[in-house]
């Protein structure tokens, strides 16, 4: 049964590649968040996959932690925030979505490129989950450049955070502190985040990015 | 580590933990601004008996040796002196309204978690723990920047929170290719995260995905270091939170992000078949420099200028161990120490000048030599210290720096001479304003800590004229180590 372990740890690591795509071309905030909520269920999946093949019950626990802090809780976390700042729904992109569309391919074939081609010395599962969560990585990226509104920013580096917990079970036996650091970290960036929206909100009335941006660096 | 007593490589851990918990629910402000410089006084006790001290054997999570050791006393020290000047920074931050007692408990126990994040980071012998410690650190300081609540500030802290977590998440990505490829050498579970294991089997690791793993930590501590073209969050960081803060940035977390780049390059070094890490470090530190030096001249905000400044040293740090070999090593070391130094007393005489002038804009802070003597020409030495003239440590550290690289590689000497003396005429030009000529700005006296800024400068002058014999050979062989 090997192939078929090998085949569905390559079409959940695959998905959350997909996944990453879709977030990139999402124009509305609640639109933006069920997607993510799709991610952290995809990443739960692959991790729990993961878990069972490699029969490490520790990545359970991850996987129940993407489940629901990263799938449940903070997309309605943030769907809240939204709802209490009444910030309008529209994204405003740098980028248009065609040509953010085309540099994630090349992102994800770069990543491709890069990790198949070092990683020969690891098991086949090991080395597509990696090139995978370099590609989810790398998305993750892009997402935060393209995005100039708050919340998206914050969504772009939860996915990316995401990629980085695929890569960490992927890598076989990786001790459970890094993974459980983690899931943390994000914690501890939420309520970062948390606090800086709630300031933001205070001072200026939008959590939009722009409008902060305008103080560029430089007092004239 | 579990003798009998709480040894000193724990209690440098020990005492920040305990005292952050102490301050955060210490509701008077007074005692905790003391509380904290005595907290800050015992880690620098713990800290320099671990000079003197036999080293414990290294676990799987706790590491001292030679090379971190120099960065724990550095960083303690400055630590220590940063906590004496806060308490007079903040009195006056409170008098003036900019600040409320709460916020002050507040920053008070940030303080000393980071303290606790940075000697965790410098200890950590699993590049696990290291990773959560800088992790840590980041997340405290974000929160130190905005801590004034002002527009500024918060897009400061936001910017800072943003390139910082993107900084660190590279820097994970990283860790775990080390981490994979170092299993099949050494096997699964934690013994492959120790920083001392990986170092004894290097050689036999995958030396592609090593290389891989290099760019990754490099771009990602790099970014925390505040190499160009990944320093966009610096500046604003120093220039918006309160200037302790600002000083602890450029005089220890560059630091500690370093140490985290020096380690993976010992890693990669010890691979004979991976990419030598030198030319990487070489290119991006000669970018900083140039690109910093040039930026200087177009400063309006004294925070900034100083903090564009330290993007400049970083830059000659890095340079320097990227060119690698005993004598650049040395020099870098000494350049690191140095710098901390001079940066963090400067911003300990900036943070005093801000408060008399009422602003931190070049243009309408003048002819303070007459108005603020003592205050004046602490910025003199230290700016003359920090452009890198005779007789300071500064000077002796880039004067190494620069004739080993001509030895070696002439070209790179003289566009590194060309980064250094545009850099001293931005710094030159901008001291003549501040210093001398006409008065401008608030004239009031201030009550400033004068010992913390005279203690560090008299320091650089010291080392510049004279330089202790067992700190020579101590630099010497810690840089036989970096290789």
């Amino acid at each position: 049964m090997i192939n078929l372990d090998f085949d569905i740890a390559h079409l959940l690591a695959g998905g959350l590649v997909v996944v990453s795509f879709m977030l990139l071309y999402q124009d509305r905030l609640y639109a933006l968040l069920n997607i993510y909520a799709l991610h952290a269920v995809t990443l739960a999946l692959a991790v729990a996959w993961q878990a069972y093949i490699q029969g490490a019950p520790h990545l359970y626990v991850t996987a129940v932690i993407a489940l629901g802090f990263k799938a449940i809780v903070i997309p309605i976390t943030l769907h809240r925030i939204i709802e209490r700042l009444g910030i309008h729904r529209e994204i405003e992109t740098v980028v248009g979505i065609g040509l953010t569309m085309l540099v994630g391919i090349g992102l994800v074939a770069l990543a491709m490129v890069v990790m198949l081609r070092v990683t020969g010395g690891a098991t086949p599962i090991a080395r597509e989950d990696l090139a995978f969560a370099l590609a989810v990585v790398l998305l993750g990226l892009l997402i935060m450049v393209t995005r100039r509104n708050a919340v998206s920013q914050v969504v772009g580096f939860m996915s990316l955070e995401n990629g980085l917990v695929l890569a960490a079970t992927g890598a076989h036996g990786m001790p459970l502190v890094v993974e459980i650091s983690v899931a943390f970290s994000i914690l501890i960036a939420l309520i970062v985040i948390g606090i800086f929206l709630f300031r933001i909100r205070e001072r200026f009335d939008t959590v939009d990015i722009i409008t902060v941006d305008q103080f560029r660096g430089e007092r004239q | 580590m579990t003798g009998l007593g709480p040894a000193p490589a724990d209690a440098v851990l020990i005492v920040p933990l305990l005292a952050a918990a102490l301050l955060a629910s210490l509701p008077n402000y007074r005692w905790a601004a003391r509380f904290n410089i005595a907290a800050t006084f015992l880690t620098l006790i713990a800290a320099g008996s671990l000079l003197v001290a036999a080293q414990p054997a290294p676990t799987s999570y706790l590491l001292v040796d030679d090379l971190n050791i120099v960065f724990i006393a550095l960083s303690s020290f400055v630590g220590f002196t940063t906590s004496v000047f806060s308490a007079t920074y903040i009195d006056h931050e409170l008098e003036i309204g900019r600040l409320t007692p709460a916020y002050l408990r507040f920053y008070h126990a940030m303080y000393q978690v980071l303290m606790f994040s940075m000697n965790l980071a410098l200890m950590a012998n699993n590049i696990g723990l290291m990773w959560v410690a800088i992790e840590i650190a980041t997340l405290t300081t974000v929160m130190m920047v905005g801590i004034y609540r002002t527009h500024e500030a918060l897009e400061a802290a936001w910017k800072y929170f943003i390139l910082g977590s993107v900084g660190i998440g590279l820097a994970l990505f990283g860790t775990i290719l080390v981490y994979v490829a170092a299993e099949p050498v050494i096997g699964e579970g934690l013994r492959s995260m120790v920083w001392t294991e990986l170092l004894a089997h290097a050689p036999a690791f995958d030396p592609a995905l090593l290389d891989v793993a290099f760019v990754f930590l490099l771009l990602g501590y790099g970014t925390k270091v505040g190499l160009a073209p990944l320093h966009a969050w610096l500046p604003d960081a120093h220039a918006e939170g309160p200037t302790p803060i600002s000083a602890v940035l450029s005089g220890l977390l560059l630091n500690v992000a370093l140490y985290a780049v020096l380690r993976f390059k010992m890693l990669m070094s010890a691979n004979a078949a991976a990419v030598a890490p030198g030319p990487l470090m070489v290119a991006l530190g000669l970018l900083s420099v140039i690109f910093a030096a040039f930026m200087l001249y177009r400063r309006r905000d004294i925070k900034r200028l100083f903090a564009y400044s330290s993007i400049e040293h970083m830059g000659i740090i890095v340079f320097a161990f990227g060119m690698g070999g005993p004598l650049a090593n040395f020099a870098g070391l000494l350049h690191m120490t140095m710098h901390s130094l001079t940066k963090s007393g400067i911003f300990f005489t900036v943070g005093h000048i801000a408060q008399v002038k009422g602003t931190q804009r070049i243009a309408e802070i003048g002819g303070l030599t007459e108005t603020h003597v003592w205050l004046g020409w602490s910025l003199v030495v230290g700016v003359l210290a920090i452009a890198g003239l005779p007789p300071f440590g500064i000077f002796m550290s880039e004067f190494l720096v620069v004739s080993s690289t001509f030895a070696r590689s002439p070209l790179l000497a003289i566009i590194l001479v060309f980064g250094l003396l545009t850099a001293l005429g931005a710094l030159l030009f901008r001291l003549n304003g501040l210093a001398f000529g006409e008065a401008r700005g608030g004239l009031a006296p201030i009550r400033a800590s004068y010992a913390p800024l005279s203690t560090h400068l008299a320091l650089v002058v010291a080392i510049g004229i004279y330089l202790p014999t067992p700190l020579v050979a101590w630099f010497q062989h810690v840089s036989t180590l970096l290789g």
